[in-house]
């Protein structure tokens, strides 16, 4: 019997028992349409960590000061802190390929004042004046400080959007004098809008001023250490290079004997995106997981009706075999029954599947996205359910005797 | 006089039944020719329906030669007697055996399903052919149920038919028929038998064997007398 007419036979005898059959694909429809949207939203949310993650700027590194601070002790030092500004201007001038560079000092809690406003913004950082080509971050209005505004601790500030907002309520910050710790600062720029990051952290809610003028004024330090140096790399390819450059550079000029372990840390955004990435894509494991026993419940569902359809059928089978069927001809025919419910209900599961996740998208702002990878394995896999688990009842099938089957009541 | 379309050489039927050996054919010996019409009688149980399921390829004998057209078959593989089975013989069976839900059509267009390349075009002008050979052409997209007794039997014929058999095996065809039908059905066979097909009937019953031009006894698996 040819393909063709096999495959009309099966839809014909699935189209006897419309209910049945519609009952039977429900449970490989529910699979395969919540493996669809699952996929679709875990993908979104990834997609969504990758673009937050570049949000912070492009071919990024980061260095932090070791966690171990026993070492720093020994050094006399006594703040056990061993990233100086001094190594953030070697890496700019000793590490090819690096795009520009920053140290980063953080202040937390500070209160800052205009007029009658007060507030207190996430982030309160000083860096140098490569900030904006390292975070890619450039400003609404106004301008950044200048070197000699690091060099000689001026007081002076850009704000983000947010604090702009809340502090200035509509009125242009610029040229005017914000109070940190009760010193004046003058605000030079504002920085444009930035978004959330990876944290869900307001990003714009911040005030950058130079790294001395923080260090000196307001933490009223006599040290030179910094909490980060930012390095942006010319190319991302450019990255595994400058980090062993970094990597290098750092421990000679810290002394780090060899064998001994960094006293610094070294991040790449890459790594980050890749961390993000890899915990979402365990969560959507789960969720596929999950929905794939929802397809192993299906499958037995079609092998169930499979075999009660061939006992139902044995009088058929025995006349097909009868009239001259093969013993192939009826497992051809009783396997392609299984495949066209499973496949159909595949089918059905993917369009169901894309419309859920559209609709998730549209009414919970979630991201989602229908990979044309998840398409392809869902319809595979329900290919594959109806297959293995329409097999063992067409091959009962094929293996009846005909003149028995016949007499069959 | 031509050699035997079929020649049945001491076969014998055995099989097993728990601790039970059962024999329904204990060497049968017999030989049919090419446009014969035979009837096989027997009571039930005498083994006319196992010896009418070796003759149709239904069943390998457990022993004995069987010659169909000349070539021995009682060794064949399960495929190539469903081969023959197809291209070789019609059944008609006492109760039809028609797929319900399924038009007249469809019912007789049933074997030609099976080894052919035949296009749908194809079966469906045959299948139209043998319905109207046993006068159903107004019935085609009738479905069973729809149909009487002697109509259901003649769709079963034409099935039987439309392979263009050399060999139709009848079951108990009027079995479940009134007498009208029965008579009908049995003018159907005679023509048949004309045409130069060969019949063989199965059937306990003494008016219906004597449509049929020779009558083969059977009794307790044996071949009682042939005349």
């Amino acid at each position: 019997m040819s393909l063709w007419n096999t495959l009309w036979l099966a839809f014909r005898s699935l189209g006897r028992n419309k209910v049945r059959t519609a009952l039977t694909m429900l449970g490989i429809v529910i699979g395969i349409a919540s493996v669809i949207a699952m996929v679709a939203l875990g993908q979104g949310a990834s997609k969504m960590v990758e673009n937050q993650i570049s949000s912070m700027g492009r071919n990024l590194l980061m260095v932090m000061p070791g966690a171990a601070s026993s070492g720093g002790f020994s050094w006399g030092g006594g703040s056990g802190t061993t990233l100086t500004p001094d190594d953030a201007t070697a890496i700019v001038k000793g590490v090819a390929s690096v795009a520009s560079v920053t140290p980063v000092v953080r202040v937390r809690g500070t209160q800052i004042v205009y007029g009658g406003q007060n507030w207190v913004p996430q982030s309160f950082l000083g860096v140098g004046t490569g900030f904006t080509d390292v975070r890619d971050w450039q400003l609404d209005e106004g301008t950044f400080f200048t070197e000699l505004d690091v060099s000689s601790a001026v007081k002076v500030c850009v704000i983000g959007i947010t604090v702009a907002e809340n502090l200035f309520q509509g009125e242009s910050p610029l040229g005017q004098t914000i109070r940190v710790k009760n010193m004046p600062f003058r605000v030079a720029g504002v920085l444009s809008r930035k978004g959330t990051n990876a944290r869900g952290d307001d990003q714009d809610d911040t005030v950058v001023a130079p790294w001395t003028t923080v260090k000196r004024v307001l933490q009223g330090s006599a040290f030179q250490n910094v909490d980060q140096i930012l390095v942006t790399a010319t190319t991302a390819e450019a990255i595994p290079d400058v980090v062993l450059d970094v990597t290098a550079l750092l421990r000679e000029r810290h002394r780090v004997r060899e064998g001994e372990e960094n006293d610094f840390q070294l991040r790449t955004m890459n790594e980050m995106a890749s961390m993000a990435n890899s915990s979402s894509q365990v969560m959507t494991m789960l969720l596929a997981v999950i929905a794939s026993i929802s397809l192993v419940v299906g499958g037995i569902g079609i092998m169930n009706i499979m075999l009660v359809s061939v006992v139902e059928r044995t009088r058929e089978i025995g006349l097909r075999m009868a009239v001259g069927a093969r013993g192939r001809d009826v497992l051809r025919q009783f396997l392609l029954e299984a495949v066209v419910l499973s496949v159909s209900a595949g089918v059905i599961g993917m369009a169901l599947g894309s419309l859920s996740a559209v609709i998730i998208s549209r009414t919970l702002k979630w991201p989602t996205l229908i990979s044309p990878a998840s398409m392809g394995i869902a319809f595979l896999f329900s290919c594959g359910v109806g297959v293995f688990f329409g097999f063992y009842p067409a091959v009962r099938a094929s293996r009846l005797d005909p003149i028995e089957a016949l007499r069959y009541e | 006089m031509d050699a035997p379309i079929i020649a049945l050489e001491k076969i014998e039927k055995v099989y097993h039944l728990g601790d039970v050996e059962i024999r329904p054919l204990q060497g049968v010996s017999l030989a049919i020719s090419r446009g014969e019409s035979v009837a096989i009688m027997g009571a039930s149980g005498s083994g006319k329906t196992t010896l009418m399921n070796v003759i149709g390829c239904m069943d390998r004998p457990t022993s004995g030669r069987y010659e169909l057209d000349g070539k021995e078959v009682s060794k064949l593989s399960r495929d190539e007697l469903a081969r023959l089975r197809n291209q070789r013989f019609g059944f008609v069976f006492q109760n039809f055996n028609l797929l319900s839900r399924t038009t007249a059509l469809e019912n007789v267009e049933l074997p030609l399903l099976y080894w052919r390349d035949s296009s749908a075009r194809e079966r469906r002008d045959q299948a139209l052919r043998a319905l109207d050979r046993v006068g159903l052409a107004d019935r085609v997209m009738h479905h069973p149920s729809q149909l009487s007794g002697g109509q259901q039997q003649r769709v079963a014929i034409a099935r039987a038919l439309v392979t263009e058999p050399s060999i139709l095996l009848a079951d108990e065809p009027t079995g479940n028929l009134d007498s009208a039908s029965e008579k009908e059905l049995m003018s159907i066979f005679q023509e048949l038998s004309r045409e130069g097909i060969t019949v063989i009937l199965v059937t306990h019953n003494a008016e219906i064997a004597a449509y049929a031009n020779r009558l083969v006894r059977i009794r307790d698996g044996r071949i009682q007398e042939a005349s």
